[in-house]
């Protein structure tokens, strides 16, 4: 089973946002929760489902991921993209995959 | 232009309080998801893949500089600074927050401007020729009729939930420059023998993962019967049309099934049920509307032919940027100015407040106050004295809009792709970017000639790839991006659509490819005037396909 970590997008503002070892919703998926066997992914999807219930954040996914060298890399580049914001110079201070890692 | 009367006023100030009112509620977890998407969608709000976007309706792409002030502001104030214009004369704003698109909404308003039915399964902004009103080739003005139809449509109950999303667009001239062939409805204003003015029907066109080209139901429909006809169109198609299957839900589909003269008399029996009803458009109306588009005040200067020679002599790129991006107006001492959003290595149809702002000052100085968003993503001027151009130039030179690539290879159509998209399967704009950079230099672009690349990242089409002469599609294969050739599309007078060449290529191997099809056709066309499509149509694939894959291209096919 791929590593897995819980995505969203919060519902105030749209943002990118991934779930936390804390449970709270960042805009960092170097700082996300790695759900790594079945019980964990179970339990994100229970996180999902709420949060959306609770109206915090919209379009919830369990994405698959791996991690290279203590970094967190989406396996589609969908996500990659979503994780690294737009590909193209549009702005200035944009941070690209960097952080710590949690996982269980 | 058109101007809201108490009435707009009214209709759009209520729509902003009622989604204001919407809003505060989803946002208070009174309304759920699932009940306000759909809310969200009728006022042009879409959640992309990192945040929301808003999609503003520039009707028929016509707008004043106030307006195009507004637009800067809204992009400095509640996103990121810029704006993107899209193949559909509209802007986008791709970071706004939910909670400030009611204030959005009520700034854009205060203009006469709003973002309803630029979404959702109904009859979106109507779209025409961005060089309406001002071009020698045109019988009448298109965008009054643009306008009647706006009107009509705006949530009209009957069409707000159509089978699928209905496209209209109008043109007035022999010279197609709103690809109204790939229109659910295309409309080519024209005069018959009795000088009276009215309409070549064109319906079922559509690009999308089913391109089609639109066929051609009526010779000529009186003006007066625009709605009436309309309105039969959209009754066919809403009782017809399959609503068990998205991806067969558009009226392209319906023609094809049905026939086209099947189709067309069907849309007879219901015109005759509605021909003489309210719908007929009275001739007082037309001409109502019709004043708001007056060519403005346009008075002779022609001074501007000898001041234009003298320029031009002194100043190579500026004589390069009036060969390319000015086009002859109606009146001989006056020019169709395309502002290019296609800087060399930028990204097609973005531009920045200050920029948008810019733009404002110099058509209020310069163009009467009128501006245009044309399909191919750039800005128009439609009304610029050639005594004035030398000013506007040095004006554009300074905020880097002065680009002299209208209709050459770095014009780049490009939807916002993977970048931003949460549609696409692969990214437009760093392909866009690296072919214009591969191909920036002007005086090889000015030998290579007309040729428009158009690329989407996935098979909506919403950069138009199947009408390019070279398209580009993105596709996502095993995880990655792979990017499948057209060639031989057009969207004007003689649409077609554009063939597949062979298998696709990878990112980094797509700019030398679309070096190998230029470099091949600058090898077998006649003579430079035989542009990069016409060479095509003469000479078929084959060539190009054996120049792109060799022995292999049976295999490639």
């Amino acid at each position: 089973m791929a590593d897995k970590v819980l995505t969203a997008n919060r519902l105030s503002d749209g943002i990118s946002v991934w779930l936390d070892a804390s449970g709270n919703w960042v805009e960092s998926l170097q700082d996300a929760f790695i759900a790594r066997h079945a019980e964990a992914v179970t339990a994100l999807e229970a996180t999902g489902k709420a949060a959306f219930a609770d109206n915090k954040v919209v379009d919830v996914n369990v994405i698959d991921i791996e991690e290279v060298a203590g970094v967190l890399r989406p396996l589609r580049m969908r996500e990659r993209v979503r994780a690294e914001g737009p590909t193209i110079d549009y702005a200035p201070g944009y941070k690209g995959l960097s952080g710590p890692v949690h996982a269980a | 232009m058109y101007r809201y009367d108490e009435f707009d006023h009214t209709f759009v100030a209520g729509r902003v309080a009622q989604f204001r009112d919407q809003v505060t509620r989803r946002l208070s977890g009174e309304l759920a998801e699932d009940a306000f998407k759909p809310l969200r969608l009728m006022n042009g709000v879409y959640l992309q893949l990192h945040a929301y976007m808003l999609r503003v309706a520039i009707p028929y792409g016509t707008l004043n500089s106030n307006q195009m002030r507004m637009l800067a502001h809204i992009a400095r104030k509640y996103d990121r600074g810029y704006g993107h214009f899209t193949t559909r004369q509209n802007i986008q704003y791709n970071w706004p927050k939910l909670s400030d698109t009611p204030d959005i909404l009520a700034e854009l308003a205060s203009v006469e401007m709003h973002a309803i039915q630029t979404s959702g399964n109904c009859i979106r902004n109507v779209t025409a020729d961005h060089f309406a009103g001002a071009a020698a080739d045109e019988v009448a003005d298109p965008r009054p009729y643009a306008e009647i139809l706006r009107q009509w449509s705006s949530v009209h109950p009957e069409f707000s939930f159509l089978p699928r999303k209905f496209k209209i667009a109008v043109t007035g001239a022999e010279r197609d420059r709103a690809a109204i062939q790939v229109h659910d409805i295309g409309l080519h204003l024209k005069k018959n023998d009795k000088g009276e003015i009215g309409f070549a029907v064109y319906v079922g066109g559509g690009q999308g993962r089913t391109p089609m080209i639109a066929k051609k139901i009526r010779d000529f429909l009186p003006e007066e019967d625009l709605l009436s006809y309309t309105t039969a169109v959209m009754r066919v198609y809403n009782l017809h049309g399959r609503r068990d299957n998205k991806y067969k839900a558009r009226i392209k589909i319906l023609v094809h099934e049905t026939g086209a003269e099947v189709l067309a008399a069907q849309v007879e029996q219901e015109f005759l049920q509605l021909k003489n009803t309210e719908l007929k458009l009275p001739e007082a109306d037309i001409q109502a509307i019709t004043s708001y588009f007056a060519l403005p005040p346009l008075t002779d200067r022609p001074e501007g032919w000898a001041n234009l020679a003298g320029w031009k002599k002194a100043d190579p790129e500026f004589a390069r940027w009036v060969q390319q991006n000015v086009q002859p107006h109606k009146h001989p001492d006056y020019g169709m100015v395309t502002v290019s959003l296609k800087p060399i290595g930028g990204i097609p149809g973005d531009a920045s407040d200050s920029q948008m702002d810019a733009i404002a000052d110099l058509a209020q100085e310069y163009a009467f106050d009128e501006i245009r968003i044309s399909h191919e993503q750039n800005i128009i001027l439609p009304h610029v004295a050639l005594a004035d151009l030398e000013a506007l130039y040095r004006g554009l030179v300074s905020i880097g809009l002065a680009t002299a690539n209208a209709g050459l290879i770095t014009d780049i159509i490009a939807c916002p792709g993977l970048d931003y998209c949460a549609l696409a399967n692969a990214r437009s704009i760093p392909l866009s970017q690296e072919i214009s950079t591969r191909f920036g230099n002007p005086e090889r672009q000015a030998e290579i000639g007309e040729l428009k690349i158009k690329i989407s990242g996935c098979i909506n089409a919403c950069g138009h790839h199947h009408v390019g002469h070279i398209g580009l599609l993105g596709v996502e294969k095993k995880g990655a991006e792979l990017y499948q050739i057209t060639l031989g599309g057009s969207g004007d007078e003689n649409t077609s659509i554009g063939e597949i060449i062979g298998r696709g290529f990878e990112p980094e191997k797509v700019t030398d490819a679309i070096e190998t099809i230029v470099n091949t056709y600058l090898g077998l066309r006649q003579d430079p005037s035989e542009i990069f499509l016409d060479a095509y149509r003469r000479v078929g694939p084959q060539p190009f396909k054996d120049a792109l894959y060799g022995g292999n291209a049976q295999e490639a096919a």
